[in-house]
């Protein structure tokens, strides 16, 4: 017997060290094949909403109608997939519950994505128009001064919106001062600047009420500011976005995503177990 | 499941230069080479107009030109330099004159001018990020960090006591005036081991960040490009 | 004094930031207000230097014909091109229907979104060749991570719940739950690796407050890169 099972750990030494041999290119294949496989053909997993999530759910739900929102959308193409989903399903929200809108963007790659979700979305709503009920103020370059520039009044930031008009002009506008204006700040971000700055230059020095959204990637440092209250919700990734679609009774990009990212996941899970055990075939055999 | 084409020739194009940049993968090509040298191109040039455009003429320009023809945001005043919180008239003039000598980097013995741009820009932002990371990062989160360890519900008390024991062990980690030996050693090695369960959630999260922009982009090439959906 | 002053300035200016974060009077916000919009034009202008040093760095590959110059042609080309239109279509160039926009959304987005997608082919690679479990940090570093991966998808809770049924109604009801791996990667997210991310907010706060100040008070002079 023990002959038996050191030949069963010779064999798998064996076959550690020919996967250890394995060109890169069939891992991005097997990669591929698996985020794409569910997009063609759904696995329909069910989807449950967690506490951060629901958290911004009920943060947006609590709105008055006719209060004034802040959203900060400092993303860029490279965050398509997470924080567009996000973008549209807040922003509908909050048309919805007729909330008035005001969208800055301090990334420069951007103010012409933002602005296409946010026209893409204003067309479901045929009462609500520019300049009344939202405005895409655009970009600014200058990161936390931008920020801490609009505590003294968002118009002297923007004296122009997006769209060339001028910001004092706007309806909207006439009624929109400093911070004190609004309700709630909706940072959607994809890192610096985003959330972590507007935390800490304006919820920390305004005290004014924050909900974010943010990539997967920055998700985790943002629980901090979950749990001391400074951020009342947190949708965190595809997953964020897919679970706050769910919680708004939406089945967008992000939840027809998830299935591929559940085969992703197990896959790179997989690989580092495969990797490992590489590793013990080599040691095995002394290489 | 049968693809039906967009007849849109941006998209086409957009599908084409997406095509380029993933046959990276196989192996690095003329055609990821051309996409990714005509993305560098792209980029750079949008960014000189976006920030001209979205900064220099509305926040720069305009108040500039209106000062000098007499007027400023606040119509009612007058003077040339008679500035208030939003209206600064040629005041501007010296924020234009230290966006300017930022070229002078292009000039090898007069590059040292730059270095009145930089002063502003730094000076600025070290003073806002040290008051925000001192009230944001700091004051709060120590406020946020003194939960009851006991409050009656054994779980809660539990989780509330891992807590405050990895948050302490993992600063004392970061404490490198002394050795870590004995107590500190000790603590520092438990600091340690929940940093690195830190670090391991932050890694499922990247993972989970990577494959989701890998889904967006195979979304875009099934529905827009191929129309599968 | 070709450093000096300007760290002096830099000093005036960073102290005066600071007070205005104390100090409401108009003396203090007004003048404040003035340098925070001044910095935002002087960053600007530093986007188009850095646009500006593109082109002239590739310009200078172009002529001194470097290994690869065609690829630098397009660069060019591309950076003028867009440069150009979007000069040439005002300050609306990003609105729908003008060739600006066409430009972002068929060439820049599309590129930037693609760049990014490739991590994902190179996460799994890395994660097969260098994620090696040696220690009992990395490994608990590795448990963790695969908790979160698979907790933080569908298919992690459709496994436990599959592979837990058969304690369903045997067990009580908040333990059944508990022991699901979504549970177990909130419980992760919102207590140890809570505890580490905050101490290391709290540790990277006086690591920025400790630098501001060296940086106001010009012990730290880095920033004022050249010869005199």
């Amino acid at each position: 017997m023990p002959n038996a099972a050191k030949g069963v750990r010779e064999r798998l030494a064996g076959l550690a060290l020919r996967m250890g041999t394995l060109d890169r290119r069939w891992i991005f294949l097997v990669m591929g094949l698996l985020v794409l496989y569910p997009l063609l053909f759904p696995l329909a997993l069910p989807l449950q909403i967690t506490p951060p999530v629901r958290g911004f759910a009920d943060a947006m739900d609590q709105l008055k109608p006719g209060s004034t929102v802040l959203m900060s959308c400092d993303y860029d193409p490279g965050a398509i997939p997470e924080l567009v989903p996000m973008t549209r399903t807040a922003f509908r929200q909050l048309l919805s519950q007729d909330c008035k809108v005001v969208v800055t963007v301090l990334w420069n790659g951007g103010p012409g994505l933002v602005d296409s979700v946010l026209r893409e979305v204003a067309r479901e709503f045929p009462d609500k128009h520019y300049g009344v009920d939202y405005v895409n103020l655009g970009y600014k370059a200058g990161n936390e001064a931008v920020m801490v520039l609009m505590g003294q009044g968002v118009a002297n930031a923007f004296p122009r919106d997006y769209r060339g008009n001028n910001t004092r002009g706007l309806p909207m506008m006439r009624e929109v001062g400093d911070y004190s204006t609004f309700a709630l700040l909706v940072s959607v971000s994809a890192g610096y600047p985003g959330t972590k700055e507007w935390v800490q230059q304006v919820q920390a020095r305004f005290h004014l009420p924050m909900v974010a959204g943010v990539t997967a990637v920055s998700a985790p440092e943002y629980y901090p500011y979950l749990q001391s209250g400074q951020l009342r919700g947190l949708l965190g990734g595809m997953a964020g976005a897919a679970e706050y679609e769910k919680a708004r009774g939406e089945s967008g990009t992000a939840t027809r995503g998830m299935d591929a990212q559940s085969l992703g996941h197990i896959f790179v899970a997989l690989c580092i177990l495969g990797g490992n055990f590489v590793q013990w075939g080599r040691r095995r055999r002394g290489a | 499941m049968t693809p039906h084409p967009t007849g849109d020739l941006g998209i086409w194009v957009a599908a084409l230069l997406t095509l380029f940049i993933l046959s990276f993968i196989y192996k690095d090509n003329p055609l990821y080479k051309f996409a990714e040298h005509l993305f560098v191109g792209v980029s750079a040039g949008y960014y000189i107009i976006l920030n001209f455009w979205t900064v220099i003429v509305p926040n720069l320009w305009e108040p500039l030109k209106l000062a000098f023809t007499g007027h400023g945001v606040n119509a009612g005043r007058e003077g040339l330099f008679a500035a208030e919180l939003g209206d600064y008239r040629a005041w501007l003039i010296f924020p234009a004159v230290l966006g300017l000598l930022l070229f002078s980097r292009f000039f090898g013995k007069l590059s040292w001018l730059s270095r009145w741009s930089l002063a502003i820009i730094i000076g600025v932002y070290a003073g806002i990020k040290t008051t925000g990371f001192a009230q944001g990062d700091f004051v709060a989160q120590v406020q946020a960090s003194l939960v009851p360890l006991w409050t009656g519900h054994p779980l809660n008390d539990l989780n509330a006591l891992i807590f405050v024991v990895g948050l302490i062990t993992s600063l004392l980690f970061f404490f490198y005036s002394r050795e870590h030996k004995g107590a500190l050693g000790v603590s520092s090695k438990v600091g340690v081991y929940f940093l690195m369960v830190g670090f391991g959630a932050g890694y499922g999260y990247t993972v989970m960040s990577r494959i989701s922009l890998l889904i967006g982009r195979f979304q875009f090439l099934l529905d827009s490009w191929l129309g599968m959906r | 004094m070709k450093r000096e002053l300007p760290l002096f300035l830099t000093a005036v200016i960073g102290l005066f930031m600071i007070l205005s974060f104390f100090v409401p009077h108009q003396w203090v916000s007004v003048p404040a207000d003035f340098l925070q919009v001044s910095a935002i034009i002087v960053v600007a202008f530093g986007y188009v230097l850095g646009g500006a040093n593109v082109l002239r760095v590739n310009i200078d590959a172009i002529y001194k014909r470097i290994p690869g110059w065609p690829f630098k042609l397009v660069l060019i080309v591309g950076l003028v091109a867009t440069l150009t239109i979007g000069a040439i279509e005002g300050p609306g160039f990003l609105n729908p229907g003008t060739r600006s926009k066409w430009i972002y959304n068929q060439l820049y987005s599309p590129m930037q979104a693609t760049m990014f997608a490739l991590l994902a082919f190179f996460i799994a690679s890395a994660a097969f060749r260098a994620f090696r479990i040696r220690t009992v940090e990395a490994g608990l570093l590795a448990v963790a991570a695969l908790l979160v991966m698979l907790g933080r998808v569908p298919v992690g809770n459709v496994v436990t719940q599959w592979l837990t049924g058969s304690l369903h109604g045997v067990i009580p009801e908040g333990l059944w739950n508990a022991i699901q791996i979504g549970s177990i990667q909130d419980w992760i997210m919102n207590v140890p690796q809570n505890a580490a991310k905050r101490a290391i907010l709290i540790g990277a706060a006086f690591g920025v407050m400790a630098t501001g100040l060296r940086v106001i008070l010009g012990i730290e002079r880095s920033y004022l890169s050249g010869e005199d």
